[in-house]
């Protein structure tokens, strides 16, 4: 996983509640075998018409909203299947942050293993962002904190999280190097 | 020697520590039993090839396929079982996996077979006060047995293989007691349905549900699970059920249940394990179950969700429930009963067990699925199927003419192909009402099987109580 320090960015907003894992990704593209090149299948049911042709009126289709990395959703964004499909669209699609008022626990756990930053804000923050789009922000993950051209925001950043972000580190070497502790749990346990 | 009184999820998660949560680092918790199906496995398997690791406890491990497996019969058995090219290299990547790892798999055409949430506790795998948890965010229903089970990404689904642990921190607790005895007619589902509505469906985040009181004690296992199921759709990390007489019953000789001493050394483990009078959660609510109703679903979530007899709430200026509505093809206000069904699907990991079959037959017997509605039924399990035929449930569906499938998760999510035409409405057993969730432009209205089954006889939405 690349190191993320901070993230600048323009928003793209999708003014949406309670988006689903089966609206990021519908379940008819999870046969894959890998996860690579699932951007394109990223919102398919809102972003192509029945002729696959994409929708003008869709938010990520307007001209305004390419290159975006930091997606703005409506509140609680991520309910749904546990599916980690979700979170590599949107990285392959080319987000890096997911910014919601309440983001779902397996969402948000599958966003932090795959560098998409989770990002709650309050109220006010989360309607300044629907209501600019394209603003520019700023996410910085030292300080967990979330600047837009009229405020910032601090977000929860748990500290096991920021740490594997900021350096990079993913999360099964650190497991595999306590090996000695779970060695001893199994033998505790009776566990061979 | 006083101690402080623990929750249920308390005394699992602590047993469970291989190393405890600190302020810098999550807990490192380990894991009893790891359920893995073809869909959020590949990845993962990857992932153990690139880094040269091995599955730490193969015996801890177990396989199903459930998600893109077909559920017709000369599919299942016949020469070419799989249609779709993109599932059927899925489930021969599993094959594969598993043999390298040794893993055992329960493959296609196996007779213990099934949606891996009804298999787990179907074959005594799924025991009280473990850990369970599978690449799939129903893992939820497992709670029901007294587990800590919940879902987790495929990344983590690597985890589990590589260490047989997983980074964790402790999530928050929540009591939901249930008193009251259930009216006739209504049951599990609409229970769940019921508190998805009133808590919302971001309203469990961060929290492990414990479903408790009389009138959970009042369920069956079949029941517990079709609850603990939804507790995802609330947003809970998982949901958990005190084990108790009606558990152990359920348990005793089934296939991987301890036997003789060793079965009387977990009794006496479990019974350790309810809530200890006293023990405080994070935030409770309660429920009277004499109150509720039939439940049915509206909109696009489950949490948009009403009274049989009720109407479809109005909220002007809200674009989000007028698009939601839109896509459903309602308009405010208007009452859902006698509205138009096309499809009528009873299976799932909610509602694929014994019992809940037992109550969409008990409606259909004697009578006709009406003209123009297409009826599915799925059981859960290769199991559930054959419980189902000793009785003759299968010859009920037939008679009316529903169809009888081979166990899968089928036509709650689509990926085999079962498949709701765009614009047709499915009453469902199942758990989600997602835009699409059963194809694109299926309108989807959750239920229970006795609901789904009144819908299908009358061909529009219909309170069951009326032909009870």
């Amino acid at each position: 996983m690349e190191p993320i320090r901070t993230l600048r960015s323009r928003t793209a907003v999708l003014p949406v509640s309670d988006v689903d894992t089966d609206q990021i990704i519908p379940a008819r593209f999870l046969t894959t075998t890998t996860r690579e090149g699932l951007g394109k299948h990223l919102f398919a049911d809102w972003r192509y018409g029945p002729d696959g042709i994409p929708r003008p009126d869709f938010a990520l289709n307007r001209a305004a909203a390419e290159g975006c990395a930091i997606l703005v959703a409506g509140n609680n964004f991520g309910c749904g299947s546990s599916r980690e499909h979700a979170p590599w669209a949107l990285t392959d699609y080319g987000f890096r942050a997911v910014v919601s008022t309440q983001i779902a626990d397996i969402f948000r756990s599958n966003s932090l293993k795959n560098g998409l930053v989770p990002v709650i804000v309050d109220p006010d923050t989360h309607r300044w962002l629907l209501e600019h789009p394209g603003a520019e922000v700023s996410i910085d993950l030292e300080t967990a904190t979330l600047r837009h051209p009229a405020g910032e925001a601090h977000f929860p950043l748990e500290p096991f999280a920021r740490y594997c972000l900021i350096n990079g580190v993913d999360e099964l070497g650190f497991l595999l190097g306590r090996e000695t502790e779970i060695a001893a749990y199994e033998g505790r346990a009776g566990i061979q | 020697m006083s101690t402080t009184p623990q929750t249920l999820f308390e005394k699992v998660w602590r047993a469970h520590e291989v190393a405890a949560e600190r302020a810098d680092t999550p807990a490192v918790l380990y894991i009893d039993l790891h359920l893995i199906h073809e869909v959020t496995s590949p990845q993962a398997f990857t992932v153990l090839r690139q880094r040269a690791l091995k599955v730490r406890r193969p015996q801890l491990t177990f396989a199903t396929m459930d998600h893109s497996t077909p559920t017709r019969t000369e599919q299942v058995f016949g020469g070419a079982p799989i249609a779709i090219e993109a599932a059927a290299r899925q489930v021969r990547e599993l094959e594969v996996n598993c043999a390298a790892f040794g893993v055992e798999l329960l493959d296609l055409r196996n007779d213990r077979r099934g949606i891996v949430h009804i298999i787990g506790p179907e074959l005594g795998l799924t025991q009280p006060g473990k850990t369970v948890v599978c690449g799939d965010s129903h893992t939820s229903t497992h709670g029901a047995l007294g587990a800590l089970a919940f879902g987790i990404g495929t990344t983590e689904v690597g985890h589990v293989l590589a260490t047989q642990c997983l980074l964790q921190r402790k999530p928050r607790t929540f009591a939901i007691n249930v008193e009251g005895r259930f009216p006739a007619g209504v049951g599990a589902k609409d229970l769940i349905l019921s508190i998805i509505g009133r808590i919302g469906i971001g309203g469990g985040t961060g929290h492990v549900i414990e479903y408790r009181g009389g009138g959970i004690r009042s369920l069956d296992m079949d029941g517990r699970m079709t609850v603990c199921n939804m507790s995802i759709e609330a947003g809970a990390r998982a949901g958990m059920i005190a084990p108790d007489e009606t558990t152990f019953a359920y348990l005793s000789g089934r296939l991987h249940a301890p036997r003789g001493e060793d079965w009387e050394r977990a009794l006496e483990h479990w019974r350790a394990l309810p809530t200890d009078p006293g023990a405080r959660f994070d935030r409770e609510i309660d429920i009277d179950a004499s109150t509720l109703e039939p439940m049915v679903t509206y909109g696009t979530h489950p949490g948009m969700v009403i009274p049989i007899g009720g109407a479809i709430p109005e909220r002007p200026g809200d674009p989000v429930f007028e698009k939601s509505l839109a896509y459903m093809g309602f308009s405010p206000g208007q009452p859902i009963k006698e509205h138009p069904v096309n499809v009528v699907f009873v299976g799932s990991c909610t509602n694929g067990r014994l019992s809940d079959l037992r109550l969409a037959a008990s409606l259909l017997r004697g009578r006709k699925v009406a003209s123009g509605v297409q009826m599915l039924v799925v059981p859960g399990s290769q199991q559930v199927k054959r419980e189902a035929e000793a009785e003759g449930l299968d010859r009920v569906f037939l008679e009316a003419g529903a169809e009888w499938r081979e166990s899968g998760c089928s036509m709650c999510l689509g990926m085999n192909g079962d498949l709701v035409a765009k614009g047709h409405y499915a009453v469902s057993t199942s758990n989600r009402n997602f835009e699409g969730r059963q194809g694109v432009g299926a309108r989807t209205l959750l239920a229970s099987p006795l609901t789904a089954a009144a819908c299908a006889v009358r061909g529009r939405v219909t309170d069951p109580r009326e032909l009870m």
